[in-house]
């Protein structure tokens, strides 16, 4: 635990000492804040068309017509945001010898990993609690449902550690930050976008490519589903990618 | 207190050590010596627990390396050729870190860093970033993270490469003062190096264990031959033929106005050609023994296969 702490620790200040995580966290936030913007007006607009209307006005969801868009769009940025956070992560000990550091230290690969991947999910937390401050404007002129919220949030938290999971995997495999932030970014993307191709498979296949898409579970959680099935999605998710990082580490030095 | 027993390492078809056996006993210094490419830095990795060995072992205070790698790491103190630093960090936060995942407890890190910090002369750079500080003191913070949780065994690869001659001498000297306490293996392709802070030496050529020993040992196993050199008052080829027709002389040279002599080990001549420069009044004005010195023996182990 204390090896963890090290880890991290050092992990933390690497991100918060060079520019990386305030131009992520404000990149992030600036478009975080134009979607919310866009959204409040269009949601403004719906009102007050819809005030003539009791009936329809009834209708009118913020939790449906502003959170559940922004929570989309937040984690799509995430999609782009989070290989930008872990590139860096295993292929900078690599190229800067610094793992030669780490690997004849008495601290063994598994805390190493964790040290790190809970210092990516701080900047993850810290990101997605920043957006909070915009439902204070929500809370205090509208009436929103919190409990779907917070289900969102949990949710953007779980896919944004899923990312990291994979990230981590590919900068472990290479050398080049660059190499692993395609990789990880491509392969994410593929993963968001297999549901695309359940549509003309068939059978068993339609299932399987639904269930492996981030979207089907991402959706629920949107919507305030709390729903087993996703947990353990998103769980077995972070862990093959840990699983698979501390293997390619294994390997490397057996070769 | 460093022991390798039959140690191979092979990357793929590679074999880039092979059959490795030395030993190096407690509180001395030895060097791992050697041209290029020779093995030094995957032998130093190994004995680390960076890299695990293809065949055989290593034993580091009496813990196998490859089944007690944790207990091994607590006391082995690494510093790797390329020297593992965090740009971004400054040296104190560096040593901090290092001090951590060494293992050091909370209550004694302060000490053991401080000590690191005044050992390795890095007080003048304690609070600056690590990517701003001259090649020297980058090379010492590399040394003070080695010994920084005070190992019984220093593991050092190429310690002086890249630095200026007066940073190398300082660099030895502190690498001198650290023995007694610690048992040291420093690798260098410098045979300087060895000569002066070295007890001992580990000889290998493209992973093949060339020769092993303390120095004297070694250079007194190589030598086959003794001799003197002279310096006359007179010279020229006549003293030259005269040199050689001396019964029991192999080998009379000659370099500007010094004659090198030799002859076959355990043989003394020293007398017969003070009789002779003596009698033919050749004005002796310095003689001395030819010493075989570890630069001979390093060109003739790596240029000519010399086992042992």
């Amino acid at each position: 635990m204390k090896n963890i702490w090290a880890i991290f620790k050092k992990e933390i200040k690497t991100y918060f000492t060079s520019p990386i995580a305030y131009v992520v966290i404000t990149v992030f936030l600036v478009l975080i804040g134009f979607f919310f913007y866009s959204l409040i007006w269009w949601f403004n607009s719906q009102s007050l068309q819809m005030a003539q209307n009791p009936y329809s006005y009834q209708q009118l969801n913020i939790n449906q017509m502003v959170y559940s868009p922004l929570f989309q769009n937040m984690s799509i940025i995430l999609l782009l945001m989070i290989p930008l956070l872990t590139m860096r992560l295993f292929s900078e000990e690599k190229k800067s010898n610094t793992d030669e550091l780490l690997y004849t230290c008495p601290i063994s690969i598994n805390q190493i990993i964790l040290g790190k991947y809970f210092a990516s999910l701080f900047v993850l937390l810290a990101m997605l609690f920043l957006t909070g401050i915009l439902s204070i404007f929500t809370f205090a002129y509208g009436n929103p449902e919190l409990v779907p919220i917070l289900n969102g949030y949990l949710g953007l938290f779980l896919q944004g550690a899923a990312f990291i999971a994979v990230g981590i995997f590919f900068s472990s495999l290479t050398e080049n930050q660059i190499v692993a932030a395609v990789l990880t970014f491509g392969t994410l993307l593929l993963f968001w976008i297999l549901s695309w191709a359940s549509y003309s498979a068939g059978g068993i296949w339609k299932g399987v490519l639904n269930y492996l898409s981030f979207i089907q579970h991402f959706d629920d959680m949107t919507r305030g589903i709390l729903d087993t099935t996703d947990l353990v999605y998103y769980l077995s998710f972070i862990f093959l990618g840990l699983f698979l990082t501390h293997s390619v580490i294994q390997s490397r030095r057996w070769r | 207190m460093i022991e390798v027993e039959n140690l191979t390492k092979k990357y793929g078809d590679l074999v880039a050590v092979k059959n490795l056996n030395f030993k190096v006993e407690k509180g001395k210094i030895w060097g791992l010596l050697g041209p290029n490419a020779a093995g030094k830095t995957t032998t130093m990795r190994i004995l680390t627990g960076y890299l695990p060995a293809t065949d055989g072992k290593a034993f580091v205070a009496n813990y196998d390396v490859f089944e007690k790698p944790n207990d091994v790491k607590k006391i082995i103190g690494y510093l790797p050729e390329n020297v593992p630093l965090y740009p971004e960090m400054t040296v104190h936060s560096y040593l901090s870190f290092v001090s951590e995942i060494k293992q050091i407890p909370a209550s004694q890190r302060k000490e053991h860093i401080e000590k690191a910090v005044e050992m390795s002369g890095l007080e003048p750079v304690r609070k600056r970033l690590i990517k701003n500080i001259s090649r020297g003191f980058k090379q010492r913070v590399g040394i003070a993270q080695a010994l920084i949780h005070d190992p019984q065994v220093l593991v050092l690869d190429e310690p002086t490469a890249g630095l200026d001659p007066a940073q190398i001498i300082e660099i030895r000297k502190l690498i001198k003062s650290l023995k007694g306490e610690q048992t040291i293996l420093l690798s260098t392709h410098i045979l300087a190096e060895v000569t002066q802070t070295c007890d001992g030496v580990v000889i290998i050529n493209e992973g093949n264990l060339m020769a092993s020993g303390s120095l004297e040992e070694l250079t007194a196993s190589f030598k086959e031959k003794e001799g003197v050199v002279i310096k006359l008052k007179k010279g020229g080829k006549d003293v030259l033929s005269l040199l050689q027709k001396i019964h029991g002389v192999d080998e009379v040279s000659h370099a500007d106005d010094e004659f090198k002599i030799e002859w076959t080990k355990g043989k003394d001549m020293r007398d017969e050609i003070t009789k002779l420069i003596v009698d033919k009044e050749l004005g002796l004005i310095e003689m001395r023994p030819l010493a075989m010195n570890i630069e001979d023996l390093y060109l003739k182990v790596i240029s000519g296969g010399v086992a042992q």
